[in-house]
Formats: structure tokens, C-alpha cells, sequence
């Protein structure tokens, strides 16, 4: 099977978020980055499909030089090759459309996205680079099975699941579930080794108009202290005549 | 020129999220000078309803089976409107970015307001895990906005509300094979009132009392990560970061330590109540109430209170 593992790089899930002085951008000094958490599942998903049916894994990457340490540790991690498209990811729109004129041109056979990149949130790239290669799309995938040349996925829709059927080529938006947690593997010495050899192809952009500005960032209010009560009783009341919540 | 919006149901009856989705067209178009068009499916639930929230005409489709299909049969419908909406549920994730991929828009998901301008349209959304506020001009294409359930709210404005039916195909690239959907449960992403339980209740039997807590208070079960990793819940109770990401009015945190991880997927709940013996846990900065005590006897009297508060109302 061909394989291909869309990237993104994030900062980790505990590095602390400030914006530049004009609060246009982020402010990357001292954040670590690190493979989207969406996206380790999806690869880790790719190589037991490897392991089941032979073939290779592609990571693929639209960004900067910067970018290349997260798909140096996909590989670490078990990937045969990595491409990185040399553009900035400046909306959802631009990276689903570099993503889609590489697909284009070759051949894969499934596609794993991760649901989500933590850093914007946008949960827009899978299915629009669905869209945009008219390839059937499941979003929130915990559970896929590869039979032939057909498919079997199951997606969390709210409150429940739906599970489909089709032909590859396949666009899936992994989470949590499509492996379980204890699958992800974390590189050793010797992937780490061998991931330095292993190919990273830097191919140049296509395309770059984005359909979309970020003007203003800022960081949430800082909640005031919290209110310590000692009996449930009072916090019933407060619940009802302060917060109103309920 | 009119704002669309598509209007999902579920067993017949329109979402909650729907009714918050024409309420956001409706506070749009006025800001824009239009009026609303709501899409929604043929036969289920009775289309009269959205024009209580604003819809002045509201078309019926027979929907397609995947999000994909409906993508394709509302960007049949996009040409000459002058924005869409969304809502950010399950299927309007799917729904959204493949309708802008197709109908040449510029998207905004996980949009916590309304419009804050129209020339361009402007709107505030949530990034960085609830760590970052982002202002977003939607500039090139039709702008489209897909919105946090139970953000912005539902509002009852009274719309023309013509309803007609329309003929158009989406195509199905997948089959659906089966739906499953837990009754008398109330689905995570559009609840209201949230009781997660971290690894401080010590083992899946120890539920039994958070699951009373949640039914009295018609309120949706949620969990830490590693209580779903180590498989005490199901995956689909994880909040977090990695999880769902909640905004309920009230999130009730007990036994959960509130790391960075967990806050960025709760944070953005109107109001959070921490129980946990550790006076220390971090969850207490990010919460508003707090009751430093063991959950084995707190949440007992806790059901209790909200028992007798229920039954008071
Ligand atoms: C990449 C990554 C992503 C992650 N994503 C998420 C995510 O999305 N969601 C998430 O939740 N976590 C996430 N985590 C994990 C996160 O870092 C924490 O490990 C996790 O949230 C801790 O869960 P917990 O609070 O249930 O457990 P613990 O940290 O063990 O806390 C248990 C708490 O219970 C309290 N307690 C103990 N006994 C009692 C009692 N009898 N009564 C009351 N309180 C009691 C303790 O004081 C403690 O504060 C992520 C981690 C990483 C590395």
C-alpha cells in the first residue's frame, strides 16, 4: 500500500502561547514544536497497516525549513520518506491545495490526516482536501479497516458513531481510537539513526492565495480567583443566584 | 444575497445547534442588510420552526446520506449568497471546509461570535486550544462561518419563513453502513451542563455517582485522558486538548488534577466547579468555584443538594 501521513507541526501541548508585539503572530521563541497529536495517531495507524499489507509511508509537510525536525522524528518514528512543500501554511485553503497538487500527481492509496492541528484548530484541511480531489472523507476516524482496494471506517459524530464503506482512495481525520494511546511508539536510538538517511524531499510550492486574514491575537481574560466553599448546600445557591448556571 | 444556513436534524427533530445556527444568520443578515435562507432536510422536522429564530425563507432538500453530499448540494446553492453558517456540530465539521473547498469559500470554524464587521466579515474564534483569541477577516471567496455549538446563543426573531422545496443531488462517495447514536444520554458536544471525573475516583466502579450527579442534572458524563486510555470510559468522554472540546455553562471537574493538556479543552465553559482533595491542583486557578474535599463524600451530598434544588424549582 502507499501510504501517505499529512504532518503538521505544533507546539507542545504544555508550552505556553504568546503572540508577537503586534498580536499578528505567534511568538515562537522558546515553544517547542512537536508532531501534531492528531497526526501520531494516523501514523502510527500507517505503520500497522504496513505491517498488515506491505508498502510505504510518505509523510508530507507544507511549511518552512523549521519543520523538518518534526518529519526527520516522523521518520524516526517508522515513515520511509518525507516531503516537505516549501510554503508558509497560511490558511487552511493554501495547505489543503499544495496537499491536493502533490496527491494529484501520484499515487496514493489512503491519505491519514490527523482530525485536527492544535495550533489553529481549524479542523478544515482533511475534509477540504477531500473535497478538492473528490475523495471520500471520514472525519473523527477511530476505527478503519483496509480490505482489497475497499475500506471500512468508523467516525465519532456526536453522542454516537457512523461507519462507512467505500473504495480507496480514502481521506481519514484520525484521532484517538483509529490505535489505542499505548500503540504510539516514541523514536529510539536506532530510528533516530536510520531516519537520517532515509530520504526528506523538499518540493516547491504551487499555489498561495489564502482566502482568509488573522488580524488580532490575543490571550483569553485571566479568570478571577476561585470562590472556596465548604459545603454543597452553599454551593447549590451560589451555582443558582450568583452563576446562574443552573 | 442572502445568508444561508443549513439547519441539521436528528430523528426528526431539528438540533439545538440548528436553532443557534439561524439565530447566527439572523444577527448576519441584519448587520448586512438580507435576510435568511435556511436549508434543511425534506419531511423530517417541520421547517416552520426555524422561522421563529429568523429564517424568511426556508428551502427543503432531500438531503444526501454524507456530509460530503450535502457539502455538494449547498454549493449548488452558494452562488450569489452572501455568506453561510454552519453549525459546528459532528457533521458540520465535515460539512464546512469541504462546501468551502468546493464553493470557492473563505472559512472561519470554530467561530465563538457573530460577525464584529462586514466589509470585510470579521469574526473571533477560538486557536491554540483555548490559549489564543484570533480575530480572522474573511476575505477571499464567500465567506462562510462555522460556529462553537452554544456560543453565541439562540435568539428568537421572528422571520417570513416561506417554506419551498428544491430539487438537488449530492453525490455519496461512501455508503453508510450503520448509525448509532446512545439514547437517553445527552450528547457531550451540545450539553449544557458537563460532570467529568478524572483519576481520582480510583476505578470505573466508582461512577455509579457521577453518572446520578450528571442525570440529575440532565447533564452529559465526561472523563480525563487517562481514564479513557486505561479504558474506565470510552474514548468518546475524553475532553481535552486531544479530546472533545466543551463549552457547557457549567463544567464540574471532580477528582481531575487540571493540567495545561485538560484546561485547553474545558477552559471556554461559562462556569467551572473543581472538587479535589488537593488544595493545590492547578484546576482551582481555572475554576470558579472549588470545594477542597474527597469526591467519595462530596459528590454523595452533592447529588443530594441538587436533588432537593431540583425538586424546589
Ligand atoms: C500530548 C498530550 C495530550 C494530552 N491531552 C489531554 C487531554 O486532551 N485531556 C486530558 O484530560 N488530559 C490530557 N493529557 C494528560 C494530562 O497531561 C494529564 O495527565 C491528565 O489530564 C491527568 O488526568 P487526571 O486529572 O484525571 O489525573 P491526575 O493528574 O492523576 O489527577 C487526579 C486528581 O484527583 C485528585 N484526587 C485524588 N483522589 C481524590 C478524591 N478522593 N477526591 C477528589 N479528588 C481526588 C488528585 O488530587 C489529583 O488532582 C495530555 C497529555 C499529553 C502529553
Amino acid at each position: 500500500m502507499n501510504l501517505l501521513v499529512c504532518i503538521s507541526h505544533v507546539p507542545d501541548t504544555t508550552a505556553k502561547i504568546n503572540f508577537d508585539a503586534a498580536g499578528t503572530a505567534l511568538d515562537a521563541t522558546g515553544v517547542q514544536f512537536v508532531i501534531n497529536p492528531y497526526d501520531e495517531f494516523s501514523l502510527t495507524k500507517a505503520l500497522h497497516l504496513k505491517e498488515a499489507h506491505g508498502g510505504t509511508i510518505t509523510v508530507l509537510n507544507v511549511g518552512g525549513p523549521e519543520t523538518e525536525p518534526t518529519l526527520r522524528k516522523a521518520l524516526a518514528i517508522g515513515a520511509d520518506q518525507a516531503i516537505r512543500i516549501n510554503a508558509t501554511p497560511t490558511d487552511a485553503i493554501t495547505v489543503a491545495k499544495e496537499l491536493k497538487n502533490h496527491i494529484a500527481a501520484n499515487t496514493y492509496d489512503l491519505i491519514l490526516c490527523g482530525q485536527e492541528s492544535i495550533d489553529y484548530n481549524g479542523q478544515q484541511v482533511p475534509a477540504m482536501l477531500a473535497a478538492l480531489l473528490n475523495l471520500p472523507f471520514v472525519n473523527a476516524c477511530v476505527d478503519l479497516v483496509i480490505d482489497g482496494s475497499s475500506a471500512t471506517a468508523t467516525g465519532e459524530i456526536d453522542g454516537g458513531h457512523a461507519t462507512y464503506t467505500g473504495n480507496l482512495p480514502l481521506v481519514v481525520g484520525g484521532k484517538k481510537g483509529l490505535v489505542e494511546e499505548k500503540d504510539l511508539r516514541i523514536p529510539n536510538m536506532r530510528g533516530i539513526m536510520t531516519a537520517r538517511s532515509k530520504p526528506l524531499q523538499v518540493l516547491e510550492a504551487t499555489e498561495h492565495d489564502a482566502a482568509t486574514r488573522a488580524v488580532k491575537f490575543v490571550k483569553p481574560a485571566v479568570k478571577s480567583a476561585v470562590k472556596l466553599v465548604d459545603n454543597v448546600d452553599e454551593l447549590v445557591h451560589l451555582l443558582h443566584n450568583e452563576a446562574k448556571a443552573i | 444575497m442572502s445568508i444561508i444556513v443549513f439547519a441539521e436534524e436528528w430523528n426528526n427533530q431539528f438540533k439545538k445547534a440548528s436553532f443557534e445556527a439561524v439565530s447566527y444568520a439572523k444577527s448576519w443578515a441584519e448587520l448586512a442588510g438580507t435576510t435568511v435562507t435556511a436549508v434543511t432536510s425534506r419531511g423530517a422536522a417541520d421547517p416552520a420552526a426555524l422561522a421563529t429564530y429568523g429564517a424568511d425563507r426556508i428551502v427543503t432538500i432531500v438531503l444526501a446520506a454524507t456530509p460530503y453530499g450535502i457539502a455538494q448540494q449547498l454549493a449548488a446553492m452558494a452562488e450569489g449568497a452572501a455568506g453561510m453558517v454552519i453549525a459546528g456540530t459532528s457533521i458540520g465539521r465535515s460539512i464546512a471546509p469541504a462546501l468551502a473547498a468546493l464553493a470557492g469559500g473563505a472559512l472561519s470554524t470554530n467561530t465563538t461570535s457573530i460577525p464584529t464587521g462586514t466589509a470585510p466579515v470579521t469574526v473571533v474564534r477560538g486557536a491554540f486550544s483555548s490559549k489564543g483569541i484570533e480575530t480572522i477577516e474573511l476575505t477571499g471567496g464567500l465567506p462562510m462561518v462555522s460556529f462553537v455549538p452554544n456560543s453565541v446563543g439562540i435568539q428568537e426573531r421572528a422571520g417570513a419563513g416561506a417554506v419551498e422545496s428544491m430539487d438537488t443531488t449530492g453525490t455519496d462517495l461512501l455508503q453508510v453502513t450503520e448509525k448509532t447514536i446512545a439514547s437517553g444520554k445527552v450528547a457531550l458536544p451540545e450539553a449544557e451542563v458537563v460532570v467529568s471525573a478524572g483519576r481520582g475516583l480510583k476505578g470505573p466502579e466508582n461512577w455509579a455517582m457521577i453518572e446520578e450527579l450528571a442525570s440529575v442534572l440532565g447533564a452529559a458524563t465526561a472523563c480525563s485522558k487517562p481514564v479513557s486510555d486505561i479504558g474506565w470510559r470510552p474514548h468518546s468522554e475524553h475532553v481535552g486538548q486531544t479530546g472533545i472540546q466543551v463549552n457547557p455553562n457549567l463544567y464540574i471537574a471532580i477528582g481531575i488534577s487540571g493540567a495545561i493538556q485538560h484546561l485547553a479543552g474545558v477552559s471556554a465553559s461559562k462556569t467551572i466547579v473543581v472538587v479535589n482533595t488537593d488544595a493545590e491542583a492547578p484546576f482551582f486557578k481555572a475554576a470558579d468555584y472549588g470545594i477542597v474535599g474527597d469526591a467519595f463524600e462530596v459528590v454523595p451530598q452533592l447529588v443530594n443538594a441538587m436533588r432537593a434544588f431540583k425538586a424546589g424549582q
